[in-house]
């Protein structure tokens, strides 16, 4: 088991420590479906909820997860401006600290605050990345890979990868951490990625990516049937700045409608990691068809972070050697 | 390191059948029938070979008795008290009848009783399930050193030992042989 | 009279050995044996022209939080330069008469180098209206660089029109090249690397693109131009074809863009965030050729010190720009002597001569011959040194601290005047009269 002391990374699980910290999710979901949500593991230890930008749904989800395994929870909103040059993060940092956080999740709108936080010396405790700019979050990767895991295998999903499994992941791919997330631990399980979008909306070089690139979602779904079909969220700021010319062009293109619901294969399943603009990149038919695994990934998410809090901050500590 | 062996297969048998009339005794006098209001759980991993052992046993004496209905495991790891002086551990199936455990006797199993502070954590865990009439529990071995007032209901074998020796419990579903080893 | 100081036994650019005399203010006599009132023993060591840096940031007036005209002048002293020229992006923008005469006073008088303040191009920087170049030119500053560095002079009209204005004053246009639309909010290199990062990226195209432009601008005008930091090997190119064509075109590289790429940035480190960024490593080598091979005229620093606290935070957050004086030399000696692939003499061509020549500084840069102005580098090539925090300059953003760079300036000699001895800072400067 990686007894790594943070998580910034999708990058940073080796296979078998993916695997473990899904099967031990899996031992969580058991507890959520429990009349006593409960457990007495990280009695005594204090998480704290760093978000600098908006997301109620990811804070509550780590608030949930803390508090099931009965730590003390603290929840820090901060809207981080570029004016105040940074000095949100690193006094606040240093606050907590004072405070005596053993671990802290953070959510923040520029790449690499995460890797900053944890090796800047200013905090000593277990980092959590929650979504660090354009650049990952980790723990939304994890409970995708564990929904796909739950849909393909059942009660028996313990022990086992996606070996083989092919996900397509569509939309705004160039802007979007949970795209770089899933392609990287979706690679480590054995799975295979596609990345369907406009041309604007993937990078200029993705030579460093193990993807293969589409731009036609029609096309993809026929030739590559996946097993796995992921929409992105599509924010309408990115037309103002003119990355697709309307909202209507891109969903005809683009979007997952009724038409492109009938071509998914019989056994295939359609994520979002949400919130939804229901009507730009998916429809309501899609959304609330029985291959939709929105609302899983939502409980899921609880389980999957409970079981990285528990993988952090319980065992013996290994010396950060960075 | 020298090994010797301080129950044989045979004896294993004795043992469980012995526990297991035991355990239909002590539930009469409570309950006035032997099988009422029994759940018996296993704590992993040998603990729930012995489990189904004695719920084998015990469908055998009273054999209009369902004892699928009765017979689940407990697993312990989020409750110990060693978390984080110890690598992580990962966590196994935890699996209750469907009957529940409120106002049920329920009997832990567990191969070895040590220090005492995995059924400790037992206790714990099933505090979270509900509430019990009554728990007892049942070990194939009592080493002695306890750290903790714990103490079995039923056992199959007392053996002092020594800190420094270890017991080793073999169960054929899982290790391919029966026996119990100490060694020094 | 006998002179004040011998450097003896010193090696001159061309490998010749020799004695070099100094006079008050001038190389009095070069040969050997030569007697004077202090000798000094530079046996093994070499000597260059004093280092002429054509961009550096002294930050002022306006952010004396970051570095100071005399603390910045002390640390190019340390790293052998005996001129440095202003860049105009200080608060208020050296865009008068006034403000350009004050930096120039101010580099009298700390006394440790030539200060030659840079002219805006236009006033404030703000890209649309030509600022008073004539005013600067004929000031007591002197002014013959004019650059808006920092921004981008973009409008191609007023390219045009300060092209072809700088003429009436023997003066050169230095263009930070950046198509600013192309580069809104870029963070790095647009690359490999910032598609794993998540960084905004900042294509190669958008520094290409503007040279492309200004030196077709250069020819059709009938002017000079000069490109600050060049980074990429498509820049590197269009220069060469430029030249090619006669086209009048000097061109620049930073120390760190002949050293470091963007794989760096993984760190998230924000000390290599810089304008323009750090390229991939085959930019890098396109670099050092060009520098190799006469393509790329000088190297200037681009020193650029910031506060703690505007580096000390994420990334995005991060001001743009490194330390660079008092490791410049070394890094010459890295890519042009210890790479086997040129010559003390090509040192002392990109570092004193052609930067002197482009910035028309008629007292620094001079061959080390007699007559010459004394302003003198003597650097020890054998010497290893590990970058340390610690330095003249008021700011800590160094990208080579415990980094093992070659040579060691040993003494700078400004005008005659030792600004550097055995290594140490003079604590003074010299006093003109």
């Amino acid at each position: 088991m990686s007894q790594n002391k943070h998580l910034l990374s999708a990058a940073d699980l080796s296979a078998e420590a993916a695997i473990e910290i899904l099967d031990t999710a899996e031992g969580m979901s058991n507890v959520n479906e429990r009349e006593i949500k409960k457990l007495p593991t990280l009695r005594g230890k204090t998480v704290v909820n760093l978000f600098f930008e908006d997301s109620t749904r990811t804070r509550i989800s780590f608030e949930l997860a803390a508090k099931r395994l009965s730590a003390d929870v603290i929840n820090f909103s901060a809207k981080g401006s570029s004016v105040s040059k940074g000095e949100s993060l690193k006094d606040t940092a240093q606050t907590l600290e004072a405070m005596g956080a053993d671990a802290v999740v953070i959510r923040h709108p520029a790449s690499g605050a995460a890797n900053v936080l944890a090796h800047s010396g200013w905090i000593g405790g277990s980092i959590v990345n929650a979504g660090d700019g354009t650049h990952e979050h980790p723990t939304q990767a994890l409970l995708d890979a564990f929904t796909m895991r739950k849909r393909i295998h059942g009660s028996a999903s313990t022990g086992k990868n996606l070996s083989g499994v092919k996900v397509a992941i569509v939309g705004d791919v160039l802007h979007s951490r949970v795209a770089r997330s899933n392609l990287l631990l979706l690679n480590t399980l054995g799975a295979e990625v596609h990345f369907v979008a406009p041309p604007t909306l993937l990078p200029a070089n993705p030579a460093n990516w193990q993807a293969k690139l589409h731009y036609s979602l029609d096309e993809t779904l026929k030739t590559e049937k996946p097993d796995v079909v992921m929409m992105l969220r599509v924010q309408g700021e990115r037309m103002n700045a003119s990355y697709f010319p309307s909202e209507r062009e891109y969903s005809r293109i683009w979007g997952l409608n009724a038409d492109r619901l009938a071509l998914l294969k019989d056994t295939a399943i359609l994520m979002h990691p949400g919130p939804m603009n229901r009507g730009l990149e998916i429809d309501a038919v899609a959304a609330d068809s029985s291959k939709s695994t929105v609302l899983e990934q939502v409980a899921n998410g609880v389980s999957v972070r409970m079981a990285v809090l528990f993988t952090l901050l319980s065992g013996e500590r290994v010396s950060d050697a960075s | 390191m020298s090994s010797r062996t301080v129950l044989t297969s045979d004896d294993i048998d004795r043992a469980v059948t012995r526990i297991a009339h035991e355990i239909l005794e002590a539930n009469t006098a409570l309950q006035k029938s032997g099988t009422a209001n029994l759940v018996i759980l296993g704590i992993p991993t040998r603990g729930v070979l012995l489990a189904e052992r004695i719920a084998a046993a015990i469908s055998k004496a009273e054999p209009e008795a369902d004892v699928s209905q009765m017979l689940g495991r407990l697993d312990i790891t989020m409750y110990r008290d060693d978390l984080a002086s110890n690598p992580t551990r990962a966590i196994t199936e935890t699996s209750i009848p469907a009957q529940g455990i409120d106002d049920k006797v329920v009997v832990l199993v567990d191969d070895v009783l040590f220090s005492g502070r995995t059924i400790r954590a037992a206790l714990d865990a099933l505090n979270d399930f509900g509430r019990p009439r009554a728990v007892r529990l049942a070990v194939l071995v009592d080493r002695g050193h306890r750290e903790l007032p714990i103490r079995a209901d039923f056992v199959g074998k007392n053996l002092p030992t020594s800190r420094e020796e270890r017991i080793r419990v073999q169960l054929a579903e899982a290790d391919g042989t029966n026996a119990v080893v100490i060694e020094s | 009279m006998p002179a004040n100081f011998i450097l003896k036994s010193v090696s001159l650019p061309n490998g010749q050995i020799a004695d070099i005399a100094i006079t008050d203010d001038k190389i009095s006599e070069i040969g050997l044996g030569l007697i004077g009132a202090e000798v000094i023993d530079c046996t093994g060591l070499v000597a260059l022209p004093g280092l002429v840096d054509l961009h550096t940031h002294l930050r002022e007036p306006g952010f004396e939080q970051s570095e100071t005209i005399f603390t910045g002048s002390q640390a190019a002293a340390l790293g052998g330069f005996t001129a440095v020229h202003a860049m105009a992006n200080t608060m208020p923008v050296a865009d008068t008469a006034g403000v350009v005469e004050q930096v120039a006073a101010l580099g009298r008088e700390a006394g440790y180098v030539d200060v030659y303040p840079i002219g805006a191009v236009t006033v404030g920087l703000n890209g649309t209206q030509l600022s008073e170049i004539g005013a600067m030119a004929n000031s007591r500053a002197k002014v013959r660089v004019f650059s808006d560095d920092g921004k981008c002079v973009h409008d191609p009209v007023i390219m045009r029109r300060a092209l072809e204005y700088v003429k009436a004053f023997g003066g050169v246009v230095a263009q930070h090249a950046q198509e600013p639309r192309l580069t809104e909010g870029a963070q790095m290199n647009e690359g490999r690397v910032s598609a794993e990062l998540g960084l905004v990226g900042w294509p190669a195209v958008a520094e290409e693109a503007i040279i492309a432009r200004d030196v077709l601008l250069a020819e059709h005008v009938g002017s000079r131009v000069h490109i600050c930091h060049i980074s990429t090997a498509g820049s590197v190119e269009i220069i060469r074809w430029a030249k090619a064509r006669g086209i009048d075109v000097t061109a620049e590289v930073t120390p760190h863009h002949l050293l470091l790429t963007d794989e760096l940035v993984r760190s998230y480190d924000s000390v290599y965030k810089v304008n323009p960024p750090l390229r991939t490593a085959e930019d890098v080598l396109a670099v050092r050729a060009a520098l190799i091979d006469g393509t790329i005229d000088i190297i200037a620093t681009d020193h650029a010190p910031h506060p703690i606290e505007a580096k000390d935070c994420e990334w995005n957050a991060a001001a743009f720009g490194m330390l660079g004086l008092e490791t410049a030399a070394s890094i010459a000696q890295e890519v042009l002597i210890e790479s086997g692939k040129s010559s003390w003499q090509r040192v002392a061509e990109v570092l004193s001569h052609a930067p002197a020549r482009i910035g028309a500084d008629e007292e620094q840069g001079q061959e080390l011959k007699v007559g010459s102005f004394a302003n003198i580098a003597i650097i020890d090539p054998t010497a290893k040194r590990t970058i340390v925090a610690e330095s003249a300059s008021k700011s800590k953003n160094s990208p080579y601290i415990g980094l093992e760079l070659p040579g060691r300036v040993m003494h700078t000699v400004y005008r005659g005047y030792f600004t550097v001895r055995d290594g140490l800072l003079a604590s003074e400067g010299k006093k003109h009269d």
